[in-house]
């Protein structure tokens, strides 16, 4: 597979994804929030072809949860009450882009049925639906994290290493003191400082704001480097010789020289900081609750009973792992089509 | 002194695991559950509440009288006994350990209690094997008093208590030799970071029904395991023998490997631990937490905090929380406390309809779903807990579900442990809190400092000056009377009110009451766990292997 069809299959998958997330509250049958008090650990819903009888539905059908009295729910498939799944049914209402309201979901069963396709968590709400809402606030703060990191790295990076001489030194210095940083107490410390009222949605964006200006320093450096070779090419030499002003030279030929280091850096920086949102959540530093996110989803597999007992609790890291690989696999290809490029 | 129980036969270790490391082994300094647990196989009392009964019993002290006033218990101590390191024991050590408790500068935490009426108790030797102690008034729970208050060597510690270094004496690196108690254990060694190892005590005093000598065990190995997790885990594996203090997630996964791992679970029922929520009824003028007071103004009104007790649904953290091995409740006596329950407090059903009605005829109304205060501020608050107790966290997003459902908007904020008490205790800084209290007995006496309006553990609004309202003013005076009142009906009569009080002000909001589960390995006898603490070793010498 050459690079550009890597790139465009990878691209393709992401695309697919985000919209996926983007339209949460469209693909998942359940809001994020609502608990079912009766079925706390539910495992995931079976999908059913041919029911007891043996007559084969076209339409797939689930059947209910019963307490196994063990505390843990076992799928009913001795009864009559099967449950259809139903396509573009009415719902839960939930908000498009946080302006239009729906209730509208991509599919659903009657109540009182139930499709927990993840299984359901400890209040019974589905993992499925938690599973895309959470992605909205993952995913918000990688790009958020990335741009906010990339937009300081470039004027630092640019302004080093186009002028070169003391300010370069101070301000890679200054980067090395970032890079130094133990930026998880860091953060540790300023939850801690935080008061009580500050509301989730303040909360996150202070911890993304905080994640992304401690992580400028890398992409820095790299910008740095490129601006620094530009600088001395030959047709920058020659423009600045016709009299062509810093901002000029910077906007029409160096900078461009950069946007290869940028993409690839953006590619690499988003998934890195999803994952950073995953641990800050794990540790407790994250939205809380009922807000979900990758990391809080994850976060209950700390308890030895979630791990011991309940395998589908698993399934959101089994998710996220191919999900990084696609983006690395992007990155990857950004940079060897980069490099064929510049050569 | 004879031990009931079934005659066992000697040998055999027996490991435990502690959460923490024991701070000290000084009975009168140690607050920490680790350190009270190994210094209860360590040292003896004078009169001792059985767990397995819940009712006082001899223990150094054979027998007792009281006067006709009940002012006076003279206490006739057994005769001939001797502490671990073989010294004679007599009415000096009895003297001289209470010397040391009501000391004010020592500051033992056992002091609160052996102050009675305001007054510390006198304790007078009439002969070498008794002694008086004269109260200031007459104290209802008096013998539960002696209960934990271990009785020290005189010779050994009193060099230290005049030279003023008792307080550093008896740190866990104690010399073996220079320890020494009246437990059926004596101290063996101590390795930092990994054990304390505890060996039966040659001198102890009880005997089992067939005239053995107790204790059994030649040894107790106290392990550190740091969290709950790594306990379970250490249990399930056959490397310790004893489990307490562990949730019902975990009892429902060492239920499946019952039968083959060579363990028994029991489930005790209800405890003494009960969960409320509460809100800061604190008067926070001298603190000037403006946006706090405000809120103050939807705390205080009893029809906010009907509406919220009954909106709360307690079946489902019963069912979500602790997998169905809690009980609901709607006071502060749990339904494990048999002596003192009032079955007659009604239980209301969750009802999200009459907690809308609550609200609206205290001026409440929904704006698009939003519930807002008769001046249009919407309702919002938020409710500590502490992070590192998973119950709570789940029972405060139960809670915030449940509330949300009203129109209220809530944030739970988990705080570290002290983070927590801090605010509760001295900044009252906070909202509302989820928390939980746990009995130190099954007397209403041990509940003093929660309901009295001076108490520090009033959580609500401590330590007052006076009561700030009729109900807890009706409160301190029924607190006062149960105290003093010797007939169990009359006192019964009395906190039966002041559970009715709690259920209707509505000062917490008690929630559930988890049971008591506890496990020990098959091969463990005379296993008899019970509800009070120490939930599993307090027949320690009677255990035995099989």
């Amino acid at each position: 597979m050459t690079h550009r069809q890597k790139l465009a299959g990878s691209l393709v998958l992401l695309t697919s994804v985000q919209i996926l997330i983007l339209f949460a509250g469209f693909f998942a049958p359940y809001n994020f929030a609502v608990q079912d008090r009766q079925r706390p650990f539910a495992p995931p819903t079976t999908l059913h072809f041919m029911d007891l009888r043996g007559n084969v539905h076209i339409r797939p059908f689930v059947y209910d949860l019963e307490d196994s009295g063990k505390s843990i729910l076992v799928s009913q498939s001795d009864s009559e009450h099967c449950y259809p799944i139903l396509f573009f049914v009415r719902g839960m209402p939930y908000k498009i882009a946080g302006v239009f309201t729906s209730e509208v979901h991509l599919f659903g069963v009657e109540a009182p049925g139930h499709i927990f396709l993840m299984g359901s968590d400890a209040y019974g709400r589905d993992q499925f639906s938690r599973f895309l809402f959470g992605g909205q606030i993952s995913m918000l703060a990688g790009l958020i994290a990335a741009i906010l990191s990339l937009s300081i790295g470039i004027i630092v990076g640019g302004i080093a290493g186009y002028y070169g001489g003391w300010v370069d030194e101070l301000l890679m210095r200054g980067g090395e003191l970032f890079l130094a940083l133990p930026w998880l107490y860091l953060l540790f410390a300023v939850r801690a400082a935080l008061p009580l009222h500050i509301s989730q949605w303040e909360v996150f964006l202070l911890l993304v704001s905080v994640m992304g200006l401690i992580g400028w320093a890398r992409p820095a450096r790299l910008i740095r480097g490129v601006v620094l070779s530009a600088r001395h090419r030959n047709f920058v030499v020659a423009a600045r010789g016709f009299g062509a002003s810093d901002l000029y030279l910077l906007r029409r030929h160096v900078l461009p020289e950069t946007y290869g280091v940028l993409l690839t850096q953006m590619t690499l920086l988003i998934p890195q900081y999803v994952l950073a949102e995953v641990t800050l959540t794990f540790l407790g530093l994250g939205v809380g609750e009922p807000l979900p996110s990758w990391g809080s989803l994850l976060s209950s597999l700390q308890q030895y009973y979630v791990v011991s007992s309940y395998w589908w609790m698993f399934l959101p890291a089994l998710l996220l792992i191919p999900l990084f690989l696609v983006f690395y696999t992007a990155a990857d290809a950004l940079q060897e089509l980069h490099k064929s490029v510049t050569l | 002194m004879v031990a009931d129980g079934v005659p066992g036969h000697a040998g055999g270790r027996l490991v435990v695991a502690l959460r923490s490391e024991p701070k000290t082994l000084n009975p009168v300094l140690a607050v920490d559950e680790p350190s009270r647990d190994v210094i209860r196989c360590l040292t003896a009392d004078l009169i001792h509440i059985n767990r397995g009964s819940l009712k006082t019993e001899p223990s150094l002290a054979k027998s007792w009288t009281v006067s006709r006033d009940g002012r006076q218990y003279t206490l006739h101590l057994r005769r001939g006994l001797r502490f671990s390191d073989g010294e004679a024991f007599n009415a000096d050590d009895v003297i001289f350990s209470f010397q040391v408790y009501l000391d004010e500068k020592i500051n033992s935490s056992q002091r609160d209690l052996l102050v009675v009426g305001g007054k510390p108790i006198v304790v007078v030797k009439l002969d070498a094997y008794t002694v008086r102690f004269e109260l200031a008034q007459p104290y209802a729970a008096a013998e539960r008093l002696f209960d934990g208050v271990a009785i020290l060597p005189r010779h050994l510690v009193e060099s230290s208590y005049q030279s003023g270094s008792f307080s550093q004496s008896w740190s866990l690196s104690v010399p073996p030799n220079q320890f020494a108690g009246l437990g059926p254990f004596r101290l063996k060694e101590y390795i930092p970071g990994q054990r304390v190892v505890l060996e039966r005590n040659p001198y102890y005093w009880k005997a089992d029904t067939a005239g053995n000598q107790l204790p059994y065990l030649n040894e107790i190995v106290f392990l550190f395991v740091a969290s709950e997790d790594a306990q379970v885990i250490r249990f399930q594996s056959g490397d310790t023998d004893v489990l307490s203090r562990f949730s019902a997630e975990n009892f429902a996964v060492l239920q499946k490997q019952q039968s083959e791992k060579g363990y028994r679970l029991d489930d005790l029922g209800p405890g003494l631990e009960y969960n409320f929520l509460f809100f800061n009824l604190n008067d926070l003028s001298p603190k000037g937490l403006p946006e706090i007071a405000k809120k103050q103004a939807w705390f205080q009104d009893l029809r906010f905090r009907q509406a919220v007790s009954t909106a709360i649904d307690r079946d489902g953290i019963v069912r979500l929380v602790y997998s169905g091995r809690a009980t609901p409740i709607w006071d502060q006596v749990t339904p494990g406390n048999k002596l003192w329950l009032d079955d007659k407090i009604p239980r209301p059903v969750r009802s999200l309809e009459h907690a809308r009605q609550l609200l609206q005829s205290a001026g409440f109304s929904w704006k698009s779903s939003t519930l807002v205060d008769p001046h249009g501020e919407p309702v919002e608050f938020s409710i500590l807990t502490s992070s590192s107790n998973a119950q709570r966290m789940k029972m405060a997003t139960i809670i915030q579900d449940d509330l949300s459902q009203l129109g209220m908007t809530v944030q739970v904020v988990p705080l570290e442990f002290h983070a927590m008490v801090d605010r509760l205790q001295n900044s009252y800084n906070y909202e509302a809190a989820v928390m939980g209290l746990v009995s130190g007995d099954a007397d209403p006496t041990s509940e003093m400092n929660v309901w009295l309006s001076s108490g520090e553990t009033h959580l609500w609004h401590p330590n007052q000056d006076k009561p700030a309202t009729q109900w807890e003013s009706e409160m301190d005076q029924l607190m006062q009377e149960q105290l003093v009142t010797l007939d169990y009906a009359k006192r019964k009569r009395i906190y039966d009110r002041v559970q009715e009080i709690v259920a209707e002000d509505l000062p917490v909001i008690c929630l559930v009451s988890p049971d008591i589960l506890v496990g020990a390995a098959n091969r463990m006898r005379n296993f008899r766990p019970a509800i009070l603490v120490p939930y599993t070793l307090w027949n320690v010498e009677q255990l035995y292997i099989q």
